[in-house]
This record gives C-alpha cells, sequence and structure tokens, in this order.
C-alpha cells in the first residue's frame, strides 16, 4: 500500500462517481440517470469510506508530522500537497462514513432531478476531504471555497419555500470571509514566496530563516483568517445565516452542513491560526473567549424560544460550536483534545438530529413544533432514539456529547474561569430548549388528527439512527479510541504555539 | 480475583444488564418476560450486597474499611492529568451504600410488580428502574469525580424518565423537566468544582506523590485528591509558577481571590444541594411526586436523593480543611430541615408531605456532615432509607387501595379498612419522629430514626463549630414538626370517620401479597436498622468500620464530645416527638374543625405555607420568565433586527436601491458566487506570479 497516493484516491473516488452520473445523465436521460445515481452514489461513497480507513489502519499515531504526504509542484510557490495528522483523519472519517448514510436517505426522501442531487453531493464530498487534506494554502482554499458551490446548490435547488434568502445569506457571509481570507492568502504567499502549509507553520523564511510575520503583521493576517473562519463556524455574531440554511436545506444536506462543513472552520483555527500566528492567537483568546462564551449562552436561550425544529437544532449547533471555539483557545492539552472531540462528537449528534428530523419531515411536511406532540405514542422506536441524542445533545456523561464539553471547559477553566462559568451556564440551558424540545413533540397526549396514521422508523431509518446511536455511546464510553488519534496533532499545535 | 471482587463487579452491573435486556428486548419478552429479568438480577444484587455489608459490619477485622480496594474495569479518560477509570471503589461507605441501594432497589421492583399490574408499559418501567439502579451504583462506587458524575447524571435521567413516565399527564412533564434543569444547577456548581480541582492539582516537580500513596496522579481521582489534601502536599497550580502547599492555594475565581479548597468545597456542595434538593434547589423534589409512588420511595426518597450526602462524606477529606464550605452545609442543611418541615404542615397530597419530609431529614444529615459528624449523617442516611421507603410504599398502598386518591382530606377511617397498611405506617412514623429511650439510665432502645436522629441533634449541640448551636435549635424545632405531621397524616388518613365517598371508601382494601412483602421487610428495617447498627456506624466501633473511608481530622472529636452532652439535650427530643403527638391528637382527634378551619380562613401564615414560601412563584417569574424573556430578546431584536438587519438584510436594501431589485441578485446567486471564486482565483494567481516577478 505504500506507494498509493492514497489521500488523492480518497478525495478523487466521489468524483469519478459524479462523473459517472454525470455521464448517465447525459447520455441515459433523467429516468436512467436518477435510478442508476441510487447505486453508483452508494458504491462510490462506500469505496471512498473503505479508502479512508485503509488510511486510518496505516495512519502511525505515534509519529510526528504529517503523513501519507504527496506533493506535486503546481505554480508560484503552490503545489498540490497532501498529508494528514490525527486530527485530520479523524475528521476525513467522519466525512466518508457519513456520506454513505446520507446518500441512503437521499435516495429515498429526494424525489426530485436525483442524479443532479448526487452529482452534487459526490463533488461535496470530494471538496470536504480536500479540505482536511490540503497541506497547501492555495489548495486549501480551492477546497474551502469550492465546497460551498455544491452546498449553495443542494439549498438552493432542492431547499424549501425560502431558499433563495438563505441561500443568498450565506452567500453574503461567506463571500466576506473568503475575500479576506484571500487577500492575506495574497499577502502571505508574496512574503513568504511559498504556501505550503509546513513552511509557514514553522514561521521562518525558507530562503532567508528570517522571521516570517513580526506580531503586528500576524494581527492583520490573523484576523483575515478569523472571519473566514468564524463566519464557517459559525461564531457569535456571524451565525445568522446557519438557522436559515438548515432550515431550507434538505435533510441530508443539513446533516452534511452540521457535522462537516461546520467544523472546516475549528479544522481552520487549529491547522493555520494557531501555528502560523501564534502571537496574534494568544493576542486575541480573551475575544475568542468572549465570544464562544456569548455563543453558548446567546444561542441557547435563542434556541429555547424557537418554533421550526430545524431552527432549534441549528441555533443549539451555534452553542456547541461555541465549545470548540472555548477549548482551543484555552491552548492547553485538555482544551485542544476536547476541541477535537467536540468536532466529532458534535458531527454525530447533530447528524443524528438532522436525520431524525428528516424521519418525521418525510412524513408530514413540516418542522413546526406546535404541528407535532404524542409521537411516542405510534412511533416508540423513533422517541427512543430521539432521547437518546437529546441526552447527548445536553452532553450527559456516558455519551460523546459529555466528553467534548466537559475537556473544553476543564480547559477554559485554566485560561479563565468566567469563561468556563459562562459555558456551563450553557450547559443548564442546554437541557432546558432539549427537553422543552422533547415534550412539546413526543411526549404528551396525540391532538393532531394527521398524526394519527404516522408510522414508525423504517428499516432504512433505523439503520441510519441506531449506527449513530451507536457511535454516541461508544465514543462517549471509550473516547480514548479518538484522544490516541489526536494527541499529536494537539502536542504539535501546543508546541508551534510555544504553550 | 477475590469473591467480593467479583461479587462488586456483578451487584453494579447486573441492574445495567437487566435495563438493557428489558429495554431494548420487551417486544420478545412481554411485560412479564422484562420483570422477571429485571427483578431477578436486581434481588441477586441485593443478596449479594447484603453479604458484603453484613461481612463489613461483623466480618473479621482484617476486612474493616481500613482500606479500600479498587477495582480498575476500564479507562475512560486519559488526557494530561485528567485521567479517570471506569472503576469500582470499595471501602465502608460505597459498600453501605450498595446494601441501600440495591435491597431498596430490589423491594421496590417487587412491590411495583403489584402497584403497577395494570400499567400497559410495565417492561419500560421496569426497564427504567434498573437503569435508575445501575446509575446509582456507578455513582456510589466511583473512585473519581467523573464517574461520580456519570452516575449522579445518570440518575437525573432516570429521575427524569420515571417523574414524566406516565408522560401524557402535561404536569408529569412539567415535573420532570423541572427535575432535571433543576438537577443542572446543581450540576453547574458541581462541574466548576471539578474545574477547579484540575486546575489547583497539577503534579509539581520534585515531589514524591508516591509517598503519600498517590500511584497514577489524577486531578480528579479520590486517591490523588485526598491524600494531596491530607498531606499538605505542594502542587503547580494551573500547572506553572512555583508550587503551592494544597491548603494555601489560592486563585482568582470570578473576579473573586479565593482560598483553592474553599471554592472547591462550596462548589461540589451546590451540587449536592441540588441532588438532594435543599434550600434553594428543593422546589423540583416536591413536584417529582407526580412519578408513580414506587419511583418515589426508590429515587425520591432511600437513594437518589441522598446522593448529596454522600458526595459530602465522601469529601471528608476535603470539608475537613474548609470553613466557610463546611459552615455553609451546616447552615444550608439546618435551615432545609426546619423550613421543610414547616411547609410539611400544611399540605393535604399525602405524598408530598413525606416528600417535605424528606427534603427535611436530608437536611439533618447535611449539618451532621457539615459539623463534621459525617457518620452520623451515613448512619440518619442509612436508617432513613428504610424508614422512609416504607413511609412511601404504605403510601402508596393506600393510593393503590383508594383508586388513586391522594387528597388526605378525602380519606379518613382508613384503619379498618386496611390494617396492615396502618401498621406499617405506624412503624415508619414511629421511626421518622425517633421513638425510643434515651440512654440516660443504660437502657437505650428505640425505632431506627431515634438512633440516627438523636446522634446528629447531639453532635449538632456537641460541636465547637460557630453554626453548630443553630443547627442544634432549628433541628430540635423539625423534630417538633415531624412529629406533628407525621402524626397529622396518620389521623387524616386511617383516623376519625371517613370523608372519601362511599364507593372509593367501601372498596378500599389492603396491598396484595406481593406489594406487602416488601413493606413488611422495610419495617423490619426501620424497627431494627438503628439498634443493630449503631455501634458500628457512630459508637465505639465507628473508627475500625469507616476505616479510611470518611476522615476525621485530628481536632475534630464531634462524635466522641457528643456524649457529653447535658441530660436536657438527649431529652429534647423526645419532648419534641411528644409534643407534636400530643398537639395533633388535639387538632386532628379531638378538635378537628380547629385546623379545618384555620385552613379555610387562610390567614397570612397559613398561605405562605400552603404556597411553600413562595418559591415556585418567585423563581417561575425570575428565571422561566426570564429566560424566555431573554431568549426572545436575543432573538427578535439581536437577530432578527440588529445582526441580520445591519449585516444581510441591510446589505440587500442597499443591493435593492442600487441593482434596482432583489430578484436580480437571485437569479444570479450560484454564477456570483462561483463567478467570485473565480475571479479570486485570477487575482490571485496574478498577485503571485507579480510577486515573483519582482
Amino acid at each position: 500500500m505504500a506507494g498509493l497516493p492514497i489521500l488523492s484516491i480518497t478525495i478523487f473516488i466521489p468524483l469519478v462517481g459524479a462523473l459517472l452520473i454525470l455521464g448517465f445523465r447525459m447520455v441515459g436521460g433523467a429516468n436512467v440517470a436518477s435510478s442508476a445515481s441510487k447505486g453508483i452514489a452508494l458504491l462510490t461513497s462506500l469505496v471512498a469510506l473503505v479508502a479512508s480507513l485503509i488510511a486510518l489502519s496505516s495512519f502511525d499515531a505515534a509519529k510526528v508530522g504529517y503523513q501519507f504526504v504527496e506533493s506535486v509542484p503546481w505554480f508560484g510557490g503552490s503545489s498540490y500537497k497532501l498529508g494528514v495528522d490525527g486530527m485530520s483523519i479523524a475528521l476525513i472519517v467522519l466525512t466518508t462514513a457519513l456520506t454513505p448514510l446520507c446518500v441512503l436517505q437521499s435516495a429515498t426522501s429526494i424525489k426530485d432531478r436525483l442524479a443532479e442531487y448526487m452529482i452534487c453531493f459526490l463533488v461535496l464530498e470530494t471538496l470536504m476531504i480536500g479540505v482536511f487534506c490540503a497541506l497547501d494554502l492555495v489548495l486549501f482554499y480551492v477546497f474551502f471555497e469550492g465546497g460551498l458551490i455544491p452546498m449553495f446548490l443542494i439549498i438552493g435547488v432542492w431547499g424549501g419555500k425560502n431558499k433563495l434568502y438563505a441561500a443568498f445569506k450565506f452567500f453574503l457571509y461567506t463571500l466576506l470571509g473568503s475575500l479576506l481570507l484571500l487577500a492575506a492568502l495574497v499577502y502571505m504567499s508574496i512574503t513568504a514566496g511559498t504556501t505550503d502549509v509546513v513552511v509557514l507553520q514553522n514561521g521562518l523564511h525558507p530562503v532567508t530563516g528570517a522571521l516570517l510575520f513580526p506580531p503586528e503583521v500576524q494581527t492583520w493576517l490573523w484576523l483575515a483568517f478569523f472571519a473566514s473562519f468564524a463566519v464557517k463556524l459559525p461564531m457569535w455574531p456571524v451565525h445568522t445565516w446557519l438557522p436559515d440554511a438548515h432550515v431550507e436545506a434538505p435533510t441530508a444536506g443539513s446533516v452534511v452542513l452540521a457535522a462537516v462543513l461546520l467544523k472546516m472552520g475549528g479544522y481552520g483555527f487549529l491547522r493555520f491560526s494557531l501555528p502560523i500566528f501564534p502571537e496574534a492567537s494568544l493576542l486575541f483568546q480573551p475575544l475568542m473567549f468572549a465570544l464562544s462564551v456569548i455563543a453558548i449562552v446567546y444561542a441557547s436561550l435563542v434556541a429555547f424560544r424557537q418554533t421550526d425544529i430545524k431552527k432549534l437544532v441549528a441555533y443549539s449547533s451555534v452553542a456547541h460550536m461555541g465549545f470548540v471555539t472555548l477549548g482551543i483557545f484555552a491552548f492547553n492539552e485538555i482544551g485542544i483534545q476536547g476541541a477535537i472531540f467536540q468536532m466529532i462528537s458534535h458531527g454525530i449528534i447533530s447528524g443524528a438530529l438532522f436525520f431524525s428530523v428528516g424521519v418525521i419531515y418525510d412524513r408530514m411536511h413540516t418542522r413546526d413544533i406546535a404541528f407535532y406532540g404524542g409521537l411516542v405514542h405510534r412511533m416508540p422506536v423513533y422517541a427512543a432514539l430521539f432521547m437518546l441524542f437529546s441526552m447527548a445533545n445536553v452532553g450527559l456523561p456516558g455519551t460523546s456529547g459529555f466528553v467534548g464539553e466537559i475537556l473544553t471547559m476543564v480547559g477554559g477553566f485554566q485560561a479563565s474561569t468566567w469563561a468556563a462559568a459562562g459555558a456551563a451556564l450553557g450547559v443548564i440551558f442546554s437541557a432546558v430548549y432539549m427537553l422543552t424540545l422533547y415534550r412539546r413533540v413526543v411526549f404528551g397526549e396525540m391532538t393532531n388528527e394527521k398524526l394519527f396514521d404516522i408510522k414508525d422508523v423504517t428499516a432504512l431509518e433505523f439503520f441510519i439512527l441506531g449506527l449513530l446511536a451507536i457511535s454516541a455511546l461508544a465514543f462517549g464510553v471509550f473516547p480514548g479510541l479518538i484522544f490516541d488519534l489526536t494527541k499529536g496533532s494537539t502536542l504539535e499545535v501546543l508546541r508551534m504555539i510555544g504553550q | 480475583m477475590t469473591f467480593q471482587e467479583i461479587a462488586a463487579i456483578f451487584i453494579v452491573l447486573a441492574p445495567g444488564i437487566a435495563a438493557v435486556v428489558a429495554g431494548l428486548g420487551q417486544r420478545f419478552l412481554g411485560d412479564k418476560g422484562s420483570m422477571a429479568i429485571t427483578t431477578t438480577l436486581v434481588v441477586s444484587a441485593a443478596v449479594l450486597a447484603a453479604y458484603l455489608f453484613f461481612n463489613q459490619v461483623f466480618g473479621p477485622h482484617g476486612e474493616h474499611g481500613a482500606h479500600a480496594t479498587t477495582i480498575v474495569l476500564s479507562r475512560w479518560f486519559d488526557v494530561s492529568t485528567f485521567v479517570v477509570d471506569w472503576a469500582i471503589r470499595l471501602d465502608s461507605l460505597s459498600i453501605t451504600m450498595l446494601f441501600v441501594v440495591t435491597s431498596v432497589s430490589a423491594l421496590v421492583h417487587i412491590y411495583s410488580i403489584g402497584y403497577m399490574a395494570d400499567d400497559p408499559h410495565r417492561a419500560r418501567f421496569f426497564a427504567y428502574l434498573s437503569l435508575f439502579t445501575f446509575a446509582m451504583l456507578m455513582l456510589v462506587t466511583a473512585d473519581n469525580f467523573i464517574q461520580l458524575f456519570f452516575g449522579w447524571e445518570g440518575v437525573g435521567l432516570a429521575s427524569y424518565l420515571l417523574i414524566g413516565f406516565w408522560y401524557k399527564k402535561p404536569s408529569a412533564n412539567a415535573a420532570a423537566i423541572k427535575a432535571f434543569v433543576v438537577n443542572r444547577v446543581g450540576d453547574f456548581g458541581f462541574a466548576l468544582g471539578f474545574m477547579a480541582l484540575v486546575f489547583m492539582i497539577q503534579p509539581a516537580a520534585g515531589v514524591d506523590y508516591a509517598a503519600m500513596g498517590i500511584h497514577h496522579f489524577s486531578s480528579v481521582g479520590f486517591d490523588t485528591v485526598f491524600n494531596v489534601i491530607v498531606n499538605n502536599a505542594p502542587v503547580l497550580v494551573g500547572g506553572s509558577g512555583a508550587p503551592v502547599a494544597i491548603q494555601d492555594v489560592t486563585f482568582d475565581f470570578l473576579g473573586l481571590h479565593v482560598w483553592g479548597l474553599e471554592v472547591v468545597g462550596v462548589l461540589l456542595f451546590i451540587g449536592a444541594m441540588g441532588k438532594s434538593a435543599q434550600f434553594f434547589l428543593h422546589t423540583w423534589l416536591p413536584d417529582a411526586m407526580e412519578g408513580p409512588t414506587p419511583v418515589s420511595a426508590l429515587i425520591h426518597a432511600a437513594t437518589m436523593v441522598t446522593a448529596g450526602v454522600f458526595l459530602v462524606c465522601r469529601c471528608s477529606y476535603l470539608y475537613e480543611h474548609t470553613v466557610v464550605a463546611a459552615n455553609m452545609i451546616t447552615i444550608i442543611g439546618a435551615v432545609t430541615c426546619f423550613f421543610a418541615a414547616t411547609i410539611g404542615l400544611a399540605q393535604n397530597d399525602i405524598k408530598r408531605v413525606v416528600a417535605y419530609s424528606t427534603c427535611s431529614q436530608l437536611g439533618y444529615m447535611f449539618f451532621a456532615a457539615g459539623v463534621g459528624a459525617y457518620e452520623a449523617a451515613m448512619f440518619h442516611l442509612f436508617t432513613h432509607a428504610f424508614f422512609k421507603a416504607l413511609l412511601f410504599l404504605s403510601a402508596g398502598s393506600v393510593i393503590h387501595g383508594m383508586h388513586h386518591e391522594q387528597d388526605m382530606r378525602n380519606m379518613g377511617g382508613l384503619r379498618k379498612k386496611m390494617p396492615l397498611t396502618w401498621a406499617m405506617m405506624l412503624i415508619g412514623t414511629l421511626a421518622l419522629t425517633g421513638v425510643g429511650i434515651p440512654a440516660v439510665q443504660g437502657l437505650h432502645i428505640g425505632f431506627a430514626g431515634f438512633f440516627s436522629k438523636d446522634a446528629i441533634i447531639e453532635s449538632a449541640f456537641a460541636s465547637p463549630d460557630t453554626y453548630g448551636q443553630l443547627a442544634f435549635w432549628l433541628s430540635i424545632g423539625a423534630a417538633f414538626l415531624t412529629s406533628f405531621y407525621s402524626w397529622r397524616l396518620m389521623f387524616m388518613t386511617f383516623e376519625g370517620k371517613t370523608r372519601a365517598d362511599h364507593h372509593t371508601y367501601d372498596h378500599a382494601h389492603d396491598p396484595p401479597l406481593v406489594m406487602a412483602v416488601p413493606l413488611i421487610v422495610l419495617s423490619i428495617g426501620a424497627v431494627l436498622a438503628g439498634i443493630v447498627f449503631y455501634d458500628a456506624m457512630v459508637d465505639h466501633h465507628e473508627a475500625a468500620f469507616w476505616g479510611g473511608a470518611i476522615y476525621n481530622a485530628p481536632e475534630n472529636h464531634v462524635l466522641h464530645d457528643r456524649h457529653e452532652v447535658p441530660l436536657w439535650v438527649l431529652l429534647a427530643p423526645a419532648a419534641c416527638w411528644i409534643g407534636g403527638l400530643l398537639f395533633a391528637v388535639i387538632f386532628y382527634l379531638m378538635a378537628p374543625s380547629i385546623p379545618r378551619k384555620m385552613a379555610r380562613n387562610g390567614g397570612p401564615m397559613h398561605s405562605f405555607l400552603s404556597h411553600k414560601w413562595y418559591f415556585d412563584e418567585i423563581y417561575n417569574f425570575v428565571f422561566v420568565k426570564g429566560t424566555a424573556l431573554l431568549g426572545d430578546v436575543f432573538w427578535k431584536i439581536g437577530d432578527k433586527k440588529i445582526i441580520d438587519g445591519l449585516g444581510p438584510d441591510g446589505v440587500t436594501g442597499v443591493a435593492k436601491a442600487s441593482a434596482g431589485g432583489l430578484s436580480k441578485l437571485h437569479t444570479g446567486y450560484i454564477f456570483h458566487y462561483a463567478f467570485v471564486v473565480l475571479i479570486s482565483a485570477v487575482v490571485f494567481v496574478a498577485f503571485v506570479l507579480l510577486g515573483q516577478g519582482r
């Protein structure tokens, strides 16, 4: 296996699938392509999963630095350079594991232009994996920004009533972020003569050996990167695009958005901001703490007042991402390990929650909380699974939600007791909004006649939710499965910021 | 592995397996199968736990609690000094709790077979009961704060599920959420408490921690934390700077410069206040009575609510080195024991009376721990579990026999209809009110509560602590009130002419055998638990029994000094229960018109008490409404008006004005975006090439 460019293979398998579907679409027409697309999309996403698992199994967690590095010079100082560490391989496997589930779900729930939809999804998968593999800033930028286009189409074409407003908002925010990131990139490229991430992380000019970015320059560059990552994460106050995007997106779109796309922000901070701009990162710690705590408390309170299930879960995501930034900017092992774990865990839990919402949305075509009530009488299995995910979302010990929250808070406490106390306040509120949601949707008498015939989960839905339930519990009881993988990345980040 | 260890693993895991099997397999097992599996496993666990416990009390001295055995099952966390195992720690504290939890749980399982016989969701009910038992056992056998927290929140989940078991009832749902959320408020403190521990307890270079008995350094492990404290070992606060002896550690917490151990003590106690329904965080407990009565007996009387007391006793190593935190425990405990008793006077729901009584008795346990008599606190926890479970299950028996009537105003005269229930309730009342003969002339006999409650009251009096006297007087007052409301309950329910409607009264009956047997077993506990274990737990052999599980500082002699109190202190509790009984006889047997008139005419005192000091009203206004209001403000003004208004919507407005309509933008939004990305790339390449050319 040693010679194979396993990362490139993993990245481009879904793209091959997309091209195949495109071929069917052009040759065989819409109907043929639509039925063929299910099999092709599932197969290629499964092959991508296998490829990523092969990479994972031959990954050596004990080794420092990037592994499976591939590098092909490109133009200027940039190159097509890939490589992974423990953090990125964990996120890659999260992506490749969730995509087949999304494909399965979409195959039954998307009725319109399925072939095109699957093409978008597979292209999106390629770009998402690419983001976590890229070791060149330009390459990263291409994957990072490129990923928005298929997501954009998924919302804009297969979305709900207000899809245009949502897509437009999404566009404005990301535009702001990406333009600033681009400007910073240009400056860095000119200054360093290269966009190789390893060189930039080293902090010294590859030729002269001088300090690449003195502190005052770092401040500006850090802010530009921050703009992009903060929108993506999203952090308060640039979070308002997320609830709208989620509400309008089809189920699988929401799942990928919450589970993977948001993680790019946290990943960006850890891979670029901290190692490349250590002084600036330290400087902005108070700002990041303040924004994290505001996100946690504010979004939790707003979630409590929502009338739309998906909006509620979306605000809950904003709050949970607050823990990620809290942990990252604690600048200690516990905080950063917690932040990485929180990203994976939130990927599982928020994915599961959006799948769960999808189950009842597919049946009733509404996300209005007031419409539901008493589902437990007709859907006991669904009720049990949804309870488990709700508890994972409120961070009950024994679920993966607890591990990430508690470690980021413990880590945050070392740096600021205020930040930890504020975040802990959010843990109270999460129980308030989640249990209230559960009561209003699942418990109580079933009074709405339209619900009387609602069916419990299908075998496919049970399979998807069951897998996620097992993951949420397994990582909650044995978080070491991830810690062992990400420890090296964490220590490297800490070394680079001199902590 | 010794037999003791294998037994312990079985005891802890069996209820967990029972819960999973009954919960997931209920379709295949049916109600009967689920009940059989859960009950069998929990009863077997109880038998083994009883063996361990009696061996601990009466066995050869070598096996006494001097040293703890820890069985490590698996690693949970291993991040820096945040090292946590899934483990079972066996010492006298945990073995006592194992016995209490499994025995009451087993009896409640059996009782529920009868009590829930008509419920269509019995399988689910039994799965929850076993889940609760498992979580509680994980809590008491933890060897670190994090596993304890796992159990802590796990019992909270089980409690939430069981309070809301009848999920059709809106009041049950509301009570379930209230219980979970109020507990989370306490957990906020608990979590900050162990965060502070991790912050403070970082190893300093060159210190021989192994010599202090710390083999694996873990900032949240009991062995590490307690040994560091008791040895006053140097630690590296925040992982940097110069080492400081732990008892001298100070740091800035939320803008205050505080003593490290004090702040940890206070924070952990806030957690205990939530779980054990102490003053300020007590409001969930009475509402929790919405759950089925066996649940109230197991969770909201005998076991879960005592977890806070257990936590404080487990942390005796910490609280023996704090002043502020220990005083806080004394004050809150003393205030709760009195305050809850006053509310108990004016409640008419039979379960709520017992619930407030539980709240009050937990207050006793806390102030006992606060003045340093942890052993007395644990002893009362132990006896209370039996007589309070007995009272609750007897109340359940009344409710069961009265077709779900809970209001005592609609009872009366039931003694003839249900003599067994009456006898059981009477034993429970005698135990709760502490009937017995004080050890004045060498004769020292009485019901369970007599031994444990009097030991606490004497300790409070004997304590040199500032607030010991406060606790003493409040507890004396509470003892009087306890006797009054307990006998009030007895008389209103069982004596006089019945106020029930004909049909209900005629059909009132004693419970079936499957419910009667657990009552009888518990009544034996309510009679004997005090006299049998008094010596081991709080008297001559307490040091040998508790061993290293409970720590008393060298200057703490409160358990010995309580024997030196004046005679009137010994007699005072007896006077209280006699006085309470007399008043109850006057008001509820001889002249029942007086209290009825008082209730009807109201008066500020009566409405203050029947409204439970207006806590719910105030909390509802401040917290529930406040949270909703804040949420609305953030959402509708913060997000919609300010952020969106200035951000995307504002930009849209500008775009509309300049581009002559939003539609134009809409049609091409994707292409705009793609275009921007493309342009970006071009610009970038241009810049790079320019840069290269220089």
